[in-house]
């Protein structure tokens, strides 16, 4: 089981990574999501041992690693750029980490042609990394990782190379291959949809700091914060002021730009304290708050329509509006604070 | 078509005339049957085994020093990086000459080791007699030393280049994968450098490979290569036919090893990975260590030799009889002075600053003609077509043929014509000329047609169109050209010492004759002309790094 406790990390004095803790249980896929920048492939050299934490501690089964050097610390690693080594063939990048583990040569071969198997490669052992394609050259570093039986998984943006259509073959997989061998992995990305597919638990990075995490059903329906629902595209982030505190109910009366609402969110909040309000963008019939405004511009969207508002807000209709046309929607309202 | 006919005429006419004429003779002369007789070609085969035997010592011992270093530039951060990367490429550049002035000036008998060693022997033993130098001029070690102070630059250039263009995720990689330290440089980094150490290797091997002033100067009358040896039958034995037939082993063997090296340079240029941000200050004892020493080490090692010549230049050392110490020293400007008087028992006819006059008349006139030739010949290789992709090869062969090879074919071919002075900055523009090519060729391809048709449809007259468009891009590589022209010219020590009249000698004549001479004047002489010589070079190595176009890095 892997413990992150703490860790911080500067980066030309600037800090990169600061107090980040977590923990990973078996068999559990976690993914680090968050913009480029905020320090996730550092976090995973980090924990690979590549590169040495300012402060802070990594443990596997409550075992300080600091003193364990990269590679004794059995934890795969797949690169975005794969990092095959372009002097060795299929096999010889499969079999590598199988070498420096010094096994004997005959269950090198049947563990390569395993591996290979799994990742649907049979038959390219001899094949130059450097003539594959892309989604090839990926497999291969997947197999390279998992031919140790290492303890632990890490991928560092691993589809970002790819073209939509593979990545999500790929990524399909990658689930299935993780479930099946059971290794906990840590996969790094900045791109939602891979985050929410593969993940078991999601971990959002923002400038240096875990800003949410939780299970991706969890992080989609309270993202908690006004940067994870901008980030993540939830819906309209607007801003407002309390009014009044209305009565027992936690909440408030929020004046906005866009008009006053009631909001609801079980918070307490100080009058006159600023808060900034989820607005989803679709439209929700039971609620009492509703916004109205100009229809500025429509695109057509698979089963709808996305329409943009004169004033800023964009909304996901099922009939299409006329430009121009003044329209009023119900929406459901949700604090961000 | 006509064109680019017009723009060859020039270039290949100069070629024809004073290379592959040359050339052919040569040929003829070294592979006449008369030649090739048994005690010719007993001599042959020694010098051809000691050229192999110093050439592959010297490349040992380069790759040696010079592996770590790129490893060291490659991978480490430290004060004075780049103050420290600029000495070690000065060297490559200075005359060979000025080196090996230099080495004596710090190792020679009358070197600044030698005399602190004295200093020290004779103050021990209150003896003033008994101290003899350690011998370094006239040694197989002063060979090797002095080459690996040229060329490791090369390994440092090419190897460090490679492995900071290397993918660190590769290492890192391996790492995550098992492997060690050490495995990690086997398996990984040391295969993956291979085609770069392979091409450095070879071309330190082809530089020392050709070596003539360095084996003149520091190796002495006992050490021989095929380049000495065919100055030697040249002039000394006045054996034409035998340094033909050397000359023609010679070019052959450059030949080789330039196809060789072409090959594997093409291989070093396909890998190459988005550079990181992957050098680091060292963190670990050990590194820390490594850095310091081999810090220490190149400086000592690229500084000393540059800086004992300029100080002994400056210092008259008597000789003191029965005294506590065997030397007086004071600062003197006599060698200098002495520059400039036409004594009667001199070694010239003239006073020894009129060399420094012939030398910058040459520089002058070798620019001025390499640049009319090397014009339009760059003018037509930056847009190649099937004309120049025959030609560009033919025009590059001159720098596989050594200074003294090319002398010799003057020689052999032209022989009476060779009074005139003149033919001093014709070999130099040889020299010289595939320099100022590959210096303009490629600014001049970087111009974009389109800017020039963009000019003229804006209504600018062909000449606007050129002084406007070409010229302004064009202005730095020109003075880039002419300044490698220039320095090329003033260090030329091969085919000068080859074509030079007596009385119309240059720098590195008169340095080397100085060498040659007991008495102390004299070596305080060449010290001082050497530092004249230094000094010029180094200017216009400075001149040449500041102005450096991206893309044009180097020649190698």
């Amino acid at each position: 089981m892997l413990k992150v406790h703490d860790l911080c990390k500067t980066f030309d004095a600037l800090p990169l990574l600061q107090g980040i803790s977590f923990v990973l249980g078996a068999g559990e896929t976690l993914c680090l999501l968050g913009p480029s920048g905020s320090g996730k492939s550092t976090l995973l050299r980090m924990i690979a041992g590549l590169e040495p934490p300012d402060a802070g501690q990594i443990l596997w089964n409550e075992n300080d690693l600091s003193s364990t050097p990269a590679h004794l610390r059995d934890f795969g690693l797949v690169f975005q750029d794969y990092a095959l080594f372009p002097h060795l063939n299929v096999f010889d990048n499969v079999a590598f980490g199988l070498k420096m583990k010094n096994w004997k040569i005959a269950e090198i071969g049947t563990r390569v042609a395993e591996v290979l198997d799994l990742v649907n490669l049979r038959g390219f052992d001899h094949r130059k990394v450097t003539d594959l394609s892309g989604g090839e050259q990926q497999r291969v570093a997947l197999a390279r990782a998992l031919a140790p039986r290492p303890r632990l998984l890490m991928f560092d943006e691993p589809l970002g190379a790819l073209d939509r259509a593979l990545r999500e073959e790929l990524l399909a997989e990658l689930r299935g291959i993780l479930h099946r061998t059971g290794i906990p992995a840590v996969y790094v990305t900045h791109d939602q949809d891979e985050a929410f597919t593969i993940a078991d638990r999601v971990l959002l990075l923002h400038e240096g700091k875990i800003v949410r995490q939780g299970t991706p059903a969890e992080v989609w329906l309270k993202p908690d914060s006004a940067w994870v629902a901008e980030f993540l595209g939830l819906g309209n982030v607007i801003e407002g002021s309390c009014r009044l505190q209305s009565g027992k109910s936690r909440g408030c009366e929020v004046e906005t730009g866009f008009g006053i609402f009631d909001v609801k969110c079980g918070h307490l909040h100080r009058a006159g304290e600023k808060i900034h309000l989820l607005v989803r963008p679709r439209a929700a019939a039971g609620e009492s708050n509703k916004i109205q405004g100009r229809v500025a511009d429509v695109l057509f969207q698979q089963d709808g329509f996305k329409v943009r508002l004169d004033n800023g807000l964009y909304f996901y209709l099922k009939d299409e509006p006329k430009i121009g046309q003044k329209i009023e929607i119900k929406i459901k309202l949700e604090c961000l604070e | 078509m006509t064109r680019r006919i017009l723009l060859w005429l020039a270039p290949l006419t100069f070629l024809g005339l004073l290379f592959f004429y040359p050339f052919f003779r040569i040929l003829a002369f070294g592979l006449n049957l008369g030649t090739v007789k048994a005690d010719n070609l007993q001599l042959v085969f020694h010098v051809l085994l000691f050229t192999f035997y110093q050439a592959f010592l010297s490349t040992l011992l380069t790759l040696l020093i010079g592996l770590p270093c790129a490893y060291l530039f490659a991978r480490f951060d430290f004060h004075g990086k780049s103050l420290l990367r600029a000495l070690t490429t000065v060297p490559f550049m200075l005359p060979t000459v000025v080196v090996a002035a230099g080495f004596n000036a710090l190792l020679g008998p009358r070197g600044w080791i030698n005399i602190a060693l004295a200093n020290l022997f004779n103050g021990l033993t209150h003896s003033s007699t008994s101290f003899s130098p350690i011998p370094f001029v006239g040694t197989l070690g002063a060979i090797l030393i002095a080459h690996v102070f040229y060329n490791t630059t090369i390994v440092i250039r090419l190897v460090s280049n490679a492995l900071s263009g290397l993918d660190p995720k590769l290492e890192h990689a391996a790492r995550s994968l098992g492997a060690d330290n050490r495995r990690v440089g086997w398996h990984v980094t040391l295969p993956l450098l291979r085609p770069s150490i392979l091409a450095a290797s070879l071309l330190v091997f082809l530089f020392d490979f050709a070596s003539f002033g360095v084996i003149l100067l520091l190796g002495g009358p006992t050490f021989a290569t095929l380049e000495v040896e065919i100055y030697i039958q040249a002039l000394q034995m006045l054996n034409l036919p035998l340094a033909a037939l050397l000359a023609f082993i010679q070019l052959l063997c450059t030949l080789i090893f330039s196809i060789l090296y072409t090959r594997l340079a093409t291989h070093v240029a396909v890998q190459s990975a988005p550079r990181q941000a992957y050098p680091h200050h060292p963190r670990t004892i050990r590194e820390k260590i490594f850095v310091f020493a081999f810090f220490v080490f190149l400086f000592a090692f690229f500084v000393l030799p540059m800086l004992s010549l300029p100080l002994r230049s400056v210092s008259s050392l008597d000789v003191v009889r029965g005294g506590g110490t065997p030397f007086h020293y004071s600062l003197t400007s006599d060698y200098y002075s002495e520059l400039f008087i036409n004594r009667r028992d001199s070694l010239f006819y003239v006073p020894p600053i009129q060399a420094a006059l012939n030398s910058l008349g040459y520089a002058g006139a070798t620019v001025i003609l390499s640049l009319l030739l090397g014009f339009p010949a760059a003018s037509a290789l930056a847009r190649p077509g099937r004309l120049e992709k025959f030609l560009d090869p033919i025009l590059i062969l001159p720098l596989g043929a050594s200074a003294v090879t090319l002398a010799l074919g003057f020689i052999i071919a032209f022989g009476r014509l060779l009074i005139s002075p003149w033919v001093v900055p014709l070999a130099h523009t040889l020299v010289a000329l595939p320099f100022v090519i590959r210096t303009l060729q490629p600014a001049i391809a970087s111009i974009p047609e389109r800017l020039r048709q963009a000019a003229a449809s804006l209504g600018a007259s062909p000449f606007r169109v050129w002084q406007n468009v070409d010229w302004p891009i064009l202005r730095r590589a020109t003075l880039n050209a002419a300044t490698f022209a220039f320095t090329i010219s003033l260090g030329e020590f091969g085919a000068t010492l080859l074509l030079a009249r007596p009385d119309y000698p240059t720098i590195p004549i008169a340095i080397y004759r100085f060498l040659s001479q007991p008495g102390a004047l004299n070596y305080g002489q060449a010290m001082a002309m050497a530092t004249l010589l230094m000094a010029l070079t180094t200017a216009g190595i400075l001149l040449i790094e500041k102005q450096r176009l991206p893309g044009t890095e180097n020649f190698f």
